[in-house]
């Protein structure tokens, strides 16, 4: 649907884009995610041809896109945006909902048939007559939602629809956007930098770091087998470096770090450093004088807790195993253990949990 | 004292009796201020669009340029309304020096600078993201530019009745292009002049109070037509409200 090819973007000498290729399947919700200031918005209004690239070029549907602004009109008729402030026209929220409709020429009856059906979607028939700067910003986006959808675009861009709104707002709009790709098919290339919601809507993630898209992937593969150790961090995953790959014997290798040996599914040669990365909420924690018993987790390592960190209804403990691990336990789970920064305990890593990836920063066999 | 009690009796009596003098006066002035203030808000509104729309090189300059104008004397605008339109200017074969159109041309060169610095302000108020949201609605050019013109209505409305505030209340151009002639060119700010200086205090007096009302009247009707509100909305929350 949306081929991207050596897309690069400065502001004032600045590049906040750079060479970024990719390309947005027809009918996927694909979401950018990536630190504030990554060049999310940047991208995202690039695609909606708000700005002109510095350099590199959009292909919508196979057209090329860097072309006069009156031959952009057309393409840019058959995507809709939505901000992450929505700025509403001081008028009704049925007649904002219809200037996308007014715009391209639809007659009086037809769009007072269409705004309705919009306004329906996104639960607010009853405030047709309100005037759009009382709503709340909840509402707003609802109202910058329906705007965007009325006119059936083939493509919804959204950026970071639901930040500053509170949960059962965002939980709403999640929704609507589900409904709007499952319903009709449109592809939908949004931005968020709340990590969780990536991973609950998208089809596929590109993840933007400084400029760069550092990896396009589905959530499984960003959360569970990060390309990087800076995508490891963003995502929540505890990176041990310093591992050399001792043995590998057909894809099951075993991985020296400190004075630990991890087993692990790789296929890093022998020899080759290595950072293996964990999710937290893959680690297990038993305490120290339970007597070890035969288990089919097959790394277990004693440690020392550093540091328990409340989030929620987990809290994440740092295990210091001669290497940090960290575990996210439930809060009742800390609880009836009785684990207090100080106590031993044991960790325990499945060797399928484990993501192995070459160290990219020591040479091979350094 | 006495003359101040003397004047407001004599005020009321010319304004209640509806006094023929007294009112075509009135009448005149209105209808010079009104035309000077349309005709400015032609030239302004669209003019301000375009220098508000466009970048160009000199823009900042000409944005002082214009706000330094808005405190132009209005006998500087006088002078050299009349250079140009006396017999011997440039524009002197037009005959409009001690007319009323000559006036209504000196009045709207008076306040286009005001009119055209507080709707380039009034445009640039408007949210940048509604700027953006048009266009990411399919606006073509145009159409983005009607609409941020109406986002901007109600201090656009403040720019054109300020101007007509300053057309009507000003007498320098009025007194050197119109000439203060009796029945043809003698507005409520001139005559208030000539007749207090010739010490009938009620009859200044009677203009005085006529020039506010008729201000007033004309600021209360923009403001009905613009937001296209009712009686009571002007009332209870304020014309300039969303």
């Amino acid at each position: 649907m949306i081929r991207i090819e050596g897309l690069t973007k400065e502001y004032n000498g600045v590049k906040t884009l750079k060479e970024i290729d990719l390309e947005i399947r027809a009918g996927e919700i694909f979401t950018f995610i990536g630190p504030s200031g990554s060049g999310k918005t940047t991208i995202l209004r690039l695609i909606d041809l708000l700005d002109r690239p510095s350099s590199g070029k959009i292909f919508f549907d196979g057209k090329d896109t860097t072309v006069s602004e009156a031959l952009q009109l057309p393409i840019r008729r058959r995507m809709g945006m939505v901000f992450q402030k929505p700025a509403v026209l001081n008028t009704t929220v049925a007649e904002n909902v219809a200037f996308g409709l007014k715009f391209r020429g639809m007659s009086r009856q037809e769009i007072a048939k269409e705004v309705p059906a919009a306004l329906d979607l996104v639960g607010l028939l009853h405030f047709a007559d309100r005037r759009a700067p009382t709503l709340s910003g909840g509402e707003m986006q609802r109202v910058a939602i329906a705007r965007a959808v009325v006119t059936e675009p083939e493509v919804l861009i959204l950026d970071e629809p639901t930040a500053n709104l509170d949960p059962v707002s965002s939980d709403l709009i999640e929704d609507l956007i589900v409904c709007i790709n499952k319903k009709s098919g449109t592809t939908i290339v949004m931005s968020t930098h709340d990590m969780i919601q990536g991973q609950r809507l998208a089809d596929r993630i590109g993840v933007i770091m400084d400029g760069r898209l550092v990896q396009a992937a589905s959530p499984g593969e960003i959360f569970y087998q990060p390309a990087g150790r800076e995508i490891a961090r963003f995502v929540g995953i505890d990176a041990i470096t310093g591992g050399l790959v001792t043995e590998n014997r057909e894809g099951h290798a075993l991985i020296r770090v400190g004075d630990n040996t991890f087993e692990a599914l790789t296929d890093v040669k022998e020899g080759q450093r290595t950072v293996l990365y964990i999710r937290p909420e893959e680690v297990s924690l038993t305490l120290a004088d339970t007597s070890r018993g035969k288990s089919s987790v097959r790394n277990q390592f004693t440690g020392k807790i550093t540091k328990i960190i409340p989030s929620g209804p987990f809290v994440r403990v740092v295990v210091d195993c001669g290497f940090v691990l960290a575990a996210l336990i439930t809060r009742r789970s800390c609880t009836e253990l009785g684990l207090t920064v100080g106590t031993t305990v044991v960790t325990g890593v499945k060797a399928t949990a484990i993501h192995v990836l070459p160290d990219k920063d020591k040479k091979a066999n350094g | 004292m006495d003359d101040i009690v003397q004047g407001i009796n004599q005020a009321i009596n010319l304004i209640v009796t509806l006094n023929p003098d007294v009112m075509h006066i009135a009448v005149l002035s209105l209808s010079i201020s009104l035309s000077a203030t349309i005709l400015a808000a032609v030239i302004a509104i669209p003019l301000g669009g375009f220098i508000h729309f466009h970048e160009f090189y000199g823009k900042r300059a000409l944005l002082v340029l214009i706000q330094t104008l808005y405190s132009v004397p209005t006998v500087v605008v006088g002078l050299v309304i009349y250079l140009m339109i006396s017999k011997a200017g440039p524009l002197g074969f037009l005959g409009l020096l001690f007319t009323p159109a000559g006036m209504i041309l000196g009045q709207t060169v008076l306040i286009i600078p005001i009119m055209l610095g507080l709707v380039i302000s009034a445009l640039s108020g408007v949210d940048r993201g509604i700027s953006d949201t048009l266009v990411a609605l399919g606006a073509t050019g145009f159409q983005k530019i009607v609409e941020i013109v109406k986002e901007a209505r109600y201090a656009i409305l403040g720019a054109v009745v300020l101007g007509f505030g300053r057309a009507i209340a000003e007498v320098g151009v009025a007194m050197m292009i119109g000439g203060n002639i009796r029945d043809q060119t003698r507005v409520l700010t001139t005559a208030i002049t000539l007749e207090t200086g010739m010490g009938n205090f009620g009859f200044s007096i009677a203009l005085g109070i006529i020039l506010l009302v008729v201000a007033l009247i004309v600021v209360v009707i923009l403001n009905i037509i613009t937001s296209g509100m009712s009686r009571d909305f002007l009332w209870n929350r304020g014309g300039s409200q969303g």
